[in-house]
């Protein structure tokens, strides 16, 4: 197949012959790879530096332990596993669309090309829940001023501290004002309007006396940079996965359309794989770097 | 132009697309959304043109103030306003000017300018390809390299000015609105240019090593190409590994200065008060920004050191002297580009351990580049030398790269460097390496192929002043820099006046501004030269003026798009056949002899 392929454009061109048996489009996907994988490769470095410049470092166990639907339970890493495996398992439909292009069978390049674009567009969702979670959750930290507050994970705070002792708590709860208080009170209800408008009615030592009998366990704040790598990096993953998922439709449009059997090839399939392959391939780092070290 | 039409309908063995070029060519088709890699090329030569004079006359501007500190010049206020109130530079603007002569010359004339326009014109040419592998993306690599253009054009006029925190603008200062005025939207302007920059430099360094290592005709084997080809090869696979970890550093910056993010802050008080950010590194920054930044000096240098080769083996009438040896040194140099970005870094707290492997791998270089000096002139050394204005050039590029190459050599060493570190040293040696060694490799190649590319000769008398004025102006301008540089002399002051040790140097100073101003005025000459031949030039009238081995100069005087009216010729023999068997020159394309001696 690619031998027929090379002729055509050895034709076109009138001469020349290929070192790497590699049309000069395949040529081009690796380079731009390697291109991009420099892009991800200072991000991570720039990461790494930051992270283990510090003492400490937030723990992911702790982050990424919830699965949406399951709530209150301590579920470390399920979620981005089931999002890895996601991914992963788009990577081998798009071996399998590939494999079709060689045969020169539109009708299974198509259905394995659809199942590559849910892949994605499932990535999408999980990661637009993930952060959706961070950003708006109700995480308890301990703030700069003393007080505990309910604070969201974002570029500029980072929840994620060591654990407070239960002696540190109670301190940091006699100096938090009246409605901070509340707040926190009202992330052990979940009552609805009814029950934020009975917490705000407490006093003080009363809202004291039931945030310390729930179990609530507070953090310090972390490290800032977490936020902003997180962020940062996962967003700029996302965004190849969602150039991925376009480029993957605009192939399946092709392919619909019937251009690659008038062109006698698809080997823009398999260019396009080669993209897919290689997000996914960093996602494994990103998976790697923020989620399991 | 109906040669060359002429010459399109001959032209049948490009693939279809062309032909439907060909047939209704319009004047935004061909002369500005052209997907020809000539045209292209010329869109980037003179784009690059523009931006020299505009990074040009800020270097006047601003030598204006060194030069003359104690003057006013009522001119400048009615030509800049409130940036020179009273007919004198406002401190603001110089540092904007000079960050922006540094971001134009680097980025927008030396890099763009010069391998947009030689990668382009050469590479389908020297290596018998009807065009780049994807002229369409080889016409968005002009385009967005366009864009890059309008935006940084653009912040020259926002009312807060330009950035102006150097043209490595390292943080904090770039990080921080607050900082001065050109950290503000002009900042922003900055980066966003430089990413479409990046774009742009990707597409077409994509587009040449695809179509290098894709696209040769017949008989084109690698070690056969000239090496202008190999030059530009390394230059491109540099670019498209380099520029992204600027991309990397140029975004996590936009982040730090917009949404409140700490990746390169940590500790900075304003007027007394600590900002929120906390845990980043002003240092990582530089690490980002010198992994591009260094590999950046050779993506400057490689195109001209190959045009430079080329140029004087051809008119030395010689071969080039150890092919395999340039071949292999500018391999070298491309591979220890990426591991020698810590030497900008040495006072910056570097662990002096770490920093003794980056001394001794920036030595290291001197090993290659000393290989390539000597086969220049082994090269020349009893050739039969024609002193084209190309060919002197390029004579003055080996020149600078030597003189700038041995103060190199003072500056790779850390302990030097401590002394030398951001003094007029610094300046004196990159501006002669980098800054007018490249430029002459860019003259250079301008005056070889001009013929090629408008089928007119340059005018040689404005030529011939061109060159003598700016290699002594160039060596007038940046000697006396080092002295200065030895003496302490920091780079990016304002106004030393106020200081009785650097006082000393006013006279010198005033010297090297009066010089800039007259080289100045000599590059304007060129540029007339350039645009007045192209309308008036005297005619070409061979297909091969100058006697050269290369595939270029088989094509018609003025090649259409798709470079060869017939067949793409068959290549027989490497490119540096000259003086062989008592023969002057002895094209690419023509079959090795039975009786044929081996060189």
């Amino acid at each position: 197949m690619s031998t027929a392929v090379m002729h055509k454009e050895t034709k076109w061109w009138g001469g020349g012959r290929s070192p790497f048996n590699a049309s000069y489009g395949k040529v081009m996907m690796w380079y731009f790879l390697m291109s991009d994988a420099f892009t991800f490769g200072a991000f991570l470095i720039s990461y790494g530096t930051i992270r283990f410049s510090q003492n400490f470092w937030t723990d992911p166990n702790k982050v990424f332990n919830s699965f949406p639907g399951l709530h209150g339970m301590d579920l470390p890493l399920a979620f981005v596993s089931l999002m890895t495996f996601i991914l992963i398992a788009s990577s081998v439909t798009m071996v399998l669309a590939v494999h079709e292009g060689h045969k020169m069978n539109k009708k299974g390049v198509e259905k394995y090309m659809i199942l590559t674009i849910i892949g994605g567009f499932a990535f999408l969702a999980c990661q637009a829940w993930e952060w959706t979670h961070l950003l708006t959750g109700e995480h308890i930290a301990l703030l700069a001023n003393g007080t505990l507050d309910v604070v969201p994970t974002t570029v500029t705070l980072n929840p994620w501290g060591d654990q407070l002792s239960h002696d540190a708590m109670i301190a940091a709860l006699q100096t938090t004002p009246h409605d901070q208080l509340a707040a926190i009170a009202s992330t052990l209800h979940h009552g609805g309007d009814a029950a934020a408008h009975n917490v705000a009615d407490l006093s003080n030592a009363e809202l004291i006396n039931t945030i310390t009998k729930s179990g609530l366990h507070a953090n310090h704040t972390g490290p800032i940079a977490f936020g902003g790598y997180f962020f940062g990096i996962t967003g700029f993953h996302g965004f190849h996965v969602f150039s991925g998922v376009v480029i993957n439709v605009v192939m399946w449009i092709k392919t619909r359309l019937g251009h690659f059997d008038e062109r006698g090839h698809y080997e823009m399939i398999e260019k396009a794989g080669l993209y897919w392959h290689f997000v996914d391939l960093v996602w494994v780092f990103v998976f790697l770097c923020f989620y399991l070290i | 132009m109906s040669t060359s039409a002429v010459l399109h309908n001959a032209d049948v063995h490009t693939h279809d697309a062309h032909h439907e070029h060909h047939h209704h060519e319009t004047f935004i088709s061909k002369y500005v959304f052209s997907q020809d890699h000539k045209m292209i090329s010329k869109q980037f030569l003179i784009t690059g043109i523009i931006w020299a004079i505009i990074g040009g006359l800020f270097s006047v501007l601003f030598r204006l103030q060194l030069g003359y500190p104690d003057t006013t010049f009522p001119f400048l206020e009615d030509l800049l306003g409130h940036w020179a109130k009273g007919g004198k530079l406002q401190p603001e603007f110089y540092y904007a000017l000079v960050t922006m002569h540094g971001t134009i010359l680097v980025f927008f004339v030396l890099t763009a300018g010069l391998s947009g326009t030689f990668a382009n014109f050469l590479i389908p040419l020297q290596i018998g390809a009807r065009d780049m592998a994807s002229p369409m993306l080889n016409m968005l690599s002009y385009w967005f390299f366009f864009l890059a253009s309008i935006i940084m054009f653009a912040s020259l006029f926002v009312q807060t000015g330009p950035a102006s925190g150097g043209w490595t603008i390292y943080p904090p200062l770039s990080a921080l609105g607050d900082a001065s005025s050109g950290s503000k939207i002009g900042m922003d302007l900055w980066l966003v240019s430089m990413a479409m920059f990046i774009v742009s430099s990707l597409l077409g360094g994509l587009n040449y090593i695809s179509t290098i290592l894709n696209l040769r005709t017949k008989g084109m084997s690698m070690t056969r190409m000239p090496l202008t080809i190999w030059g530009l090869f390394f230059t491109a696979v540099l670019g498209v590994l380099s520029f992204p970890v600027l991309l990397s550093g140029a975004i996590l910056l936009l982040f730090d200065r917009n949404l409140g993010t700490s990746f390169y802050l940590s500790d900075i008080y304003i007027n007394g008060k600590i900002l929120p950010n906390e845990g980043g590194s002003a240092i990582l920054f530089q690490h980002l920004f010198w992994f591009l930044g260094h590999p950046e000096v050779y993506i400057i240098l490689l195109p001209a050191m190959s045009m430079s080769s080329e140029i004087i083996s051809v008119n030395s009438r010689k071969p080039i002297f150890g092919y395999m040896a340039m071949v292999g040194s500018m391999f070298a140099i491309a591979i220890l580009a990426f591991l020698v970005w810590a030497h900008h870094m040495f006072v910056t707290g570097l662990n002096p351990f770490l920093g003794a492997f980056f001394v001794l791998l920036t030595l290291l270089i001197a090993v290659p580049s000393a290989i390539k000096v000597f086969n220049w002139l082994t090269t020349i050394w009893r050739g039969s030398l024609r002193f084209t204005p190309a060919m002197l050039f390029a004579i003055g590029f080996v020149s600078m790269f030597i003189s700038g190459g041995l103060t190199g050599i003072f500056l790779g060493n850390s302990a030097l460097d401590i002394h030398l570190h951001d003094t007029y040293f610094v300046v004196a040696h990159f501006h002669i390496v980098m800054g007018v060694a490249s430029f002459f490799g860019m003259f250079a190649g301008v005056y070889h192929w001009f013929p090629k590319m408008y089928g007119r000769y340059l005018n040689n008398t404005m030529a011939y002043i061109h060159f003598w004025v700016t290699m002594v102006g160039a060596y007038l301008i940046f000697w006396p820099m080092h002295y200065q540089g030895f003496a302490g002399v920091p780079r990016r002051y304002y106004d030393f006046s106020m200081w009785e040790s650097f006082n000393q140097f006013g006279g010198l100073n005033e010297f090297i501004s009066f010089v800039a101003m007259i080289v100045f005025a000599v590059q304007l000459l060129f540029v007339f030269n350039f645009f007045y031949s192209i309308f008036k030039g005297r005619k070409v009238t061979t297909t091969n003026p100058w006697g050269a081995n290369t595939l270029e100069w088989t094509t018609p005087i003025r090649p259409g798009h798709g470079n060869w009216p017939g067949e793409i010729p068959e290549v027989h023999r490497g490119a540096y056949d000259y003086g062989k068997d008592g023969r002057e020159f002895i094209l690419q394309t023509e079959p090795v002899g039975e009786n044929e001696s081996h060189h």
